[in-house]
């Protein structure tokens, strides 16, 4: 197994097992917006998405490139603004502000 | 291409953004910073890859313009998409937005086996196969799943020709075109039969699993997606991309488990499915039951006129009828005339974990008023009046005692309050289609109205009774 692999799979269970601490701490209150906001950091496949759109060469890699990059980026953006959209319904006191 | 020491700083920045971004999440107060520190990560992190790409001067033309035109048109839809949709729709939503992630992850993997094929490493075949596997099931799972809450796809389970022997049959298939994928990554043929079959299992996966069953499966297909983009990241050899994909999948594999949990519901039978059967209830015609106590409007708002404190118990049922703010309006008349109120949420009260609570967010319910399960129940261990909107096996006592379909469920112990109102249209059975022992309790009253109705006329009648 090479050292680029040892390391990539140490980083993917340790940071799987700070997800679990994190998130175990987060209140069923907010599991919606925690869900939606889990799912805007998912969007992170745009940065793959890029570096496909730069090594695709021929209409089957710009396909590929261009529904990877549409899919990824309606994920990113989407997911952060309608998280913020639900976070800032949630108030201490009611009546609007 | 190699991650230069710029990438590898800004995933680390976008990790660390990250991961205090979830922590932050641990309050209300603080949740909305947490979301944009973790949206600034995000920006940093494509910031960093793009200038990385065009600095080694390795986008083509055709690429950029693909490159840019896909984010316009991408990030347009989610845009309006998010701007747009209402609260009632979070569920479809993010199961959408589950189904374009893995779907993109599982491109990417796509793109490495037709691009490079036969020179993939055996980690890098490994890593891909899992990504489409788990990607394109995930896509497909997660559109029938938005199907089944949009009501485009009968929300009642349904069983494919052929039922387990189809599903098991795609997922050999699935399995088998894998194992011989990774072994010999440059076999198109092998590709396209991963593709076709993972697709088709995630269909028939989602296809049998309930309405009730919801919150489970879209908190399942959260996990699919991180993994499938931790996948797609050891694919390419991307530090950020295996760190967020695994912080997603640990916060998926943490909801499913709460979500099962609070059924009393093995995750493998959620995905055995047959549990559920749609948003319309069961049986149940019309105030038929026997031994029910009714009551009318004027009678609940002379209860909770008196009352000291308060607890709403909604459910599904109030979602239904749009009647959130109608119940926030009543809260918020009673609190006002000194009434403690608070409100009783069952983790699965909606079709996603915490829907109600935004539902009732929305409604201008503060949240310090939104009890969870625990919370909830010594609460109403000492309420005057326990008043139950549209929620149904949640409530039901009969799951202290084994032998029956709610057994062992964690329930909200609406029965010890004084007294207990529940307005309900009909005796209609829930998901779990038994009776509700709750209902011929001596201490309840069954105001039989619409939600939305029953609470304005309760409303209303409480402003005139004190006048």
């Amino acid at each position: 197994m090479s050292t680029a692999l040892m390391f990539a799979i140490t980083v993917f269970v340790l940071s799987a097992l700070v997800g679990f601490e994190v998130i175990s701490k987060v209140p069923a209150t907010l599991h919606t917006p925690l869900m939606s906001g889990t799912n805007a950091i998912h969007g992170v496949v745009l940065v793959g998405a890029v570096l496909l759109a730069a090594d695709a060469r021929g209409p089957l890699g710009y396909t590929l490139a261009f529904a990877a990059v549409a899919f990824a980026a309606a994920n990113v953006v989407g997911g952060y603004v309608v998280t913020d959209r639900m976070l800032q319904m949630f108030r201490r006191r009611g009546g609007r502000s | 291409m190699n991650t230069t020491t710029l990438g590898w700083a800004a995933y680390l920045t976008a990790a660390v953004l990250f991961v205090v971004g979830l922590h932050l999440t641990s309050t209300p107060s603080t949740a909305r910073r947490g979301n944009r520190l973790s949206a600034a990560g995000m920006m940093v992190a494509v910031a960093a890859v793009s200038t990385e790409v065009i600095r080694a001067h390795l986008i083509t033309r055709a690429g950029a313009t693909v490159l840019l035109t896909g984010a316009l048109l991408g990030g347009g839809v989610g845009l309006a998409a998010a701007r747009r949709v209402a609260m009632t729709a979070m569920p479809e939503l993010v199961s959408t937005f589950n189904a374009v992630g893995g779907g993109a992850a599982a491109i990417l993997a796509i793109h490495e086996f037709t691009g490079r094929g036969a020179e993939l490493g055996a980690a890098a075949g490994v890593s891909g196969v899992l990504d489409i596997l788990i990607g394109a099931t995930t896509f497909s799972g997660s559109l029938v799943a938005a199907g089944k809450l949009r009501g485009v796809v009968p929300g009642r389970p349904v069983v494919a020709p052929g039922g387990r022997g189809t599903l098991t049959g795609a997922a050999a298939t699935a399995l088998a075109a894998a194992a011989w994928l990774a072994a010999r990554p440059g076999t198109g043929v092998a590709l396209a039969v991963l593709i076709v079959a993972a697709l088709t299992f995630g269909v028939l996966m989602v296809l049998p699993i309930g309405g009730a069953d919801m919150p489970v499966v879209i908190s399942l297909l959260n996990a699919f997606t991180g993994t499938a983009v931790a996948m797609a990241g050891f694919v390419l050899d991307n530090l950020g991309m295996i760190i967020a994909g695994a912080l997603v999948g640990a916060s998926g594999t943490v909801l499913t488990r709460l979500m099962a949990a609070a059924m009393n519901r093995s995750v493998g039978a959620v995905m055995a499915g047959g549990f559920g059967t749609g948003d319309s209830t069961t049986g149940g015609t019309g105030p038929a039951g026997a031994q029910v106590r009714q009551v009318s409007p004027d009678d609940v708002a002379t209860l909770l006129a008196y009352a000291e404190r308060v607890v709403f118990v909604p459910g599904y049922g109030l979602a239904a009828a749009q009647a959130q703010r109608q119940a926030a309006e009543l809260g918020e008349l009673l609190r006002e005339r000194g009434t403690e109120v608070s409100y009783a949420i069952h983790p699965v009260a909606g079709r996603m974990p915490g829907h109600m609570n935004v539902l009732l967010a929305e409604a201008d319910v503060p949240y310090p008023q939104m009890l969870e399960l625990t919370e909830a129940n010594a609460e109403l261990a000492r309420a005057d009046v326990a008043l139950v909107i549209g929620a149904n096996d949640v409530t039901n006592p009969a799951a202290r005692r084994p032998g029956n379909p709610v057994s062992g469920m964690p329930i909200l112990d609406v029965d010890k309050a004084r007294s207990v109102v529940v307005i309900k249209r009909s005796m209609g059975h829930g998901y779990a289609g038994i009776d509700n022992e709750l209902y011929v309790d001596p201490r309840t009253g069954m105001c039989f109205a619409d939600a939305k109705q029953g609470l304005a006329a309760i409303a209303a009648a409480v402003k005139t009774f004190v006048g």
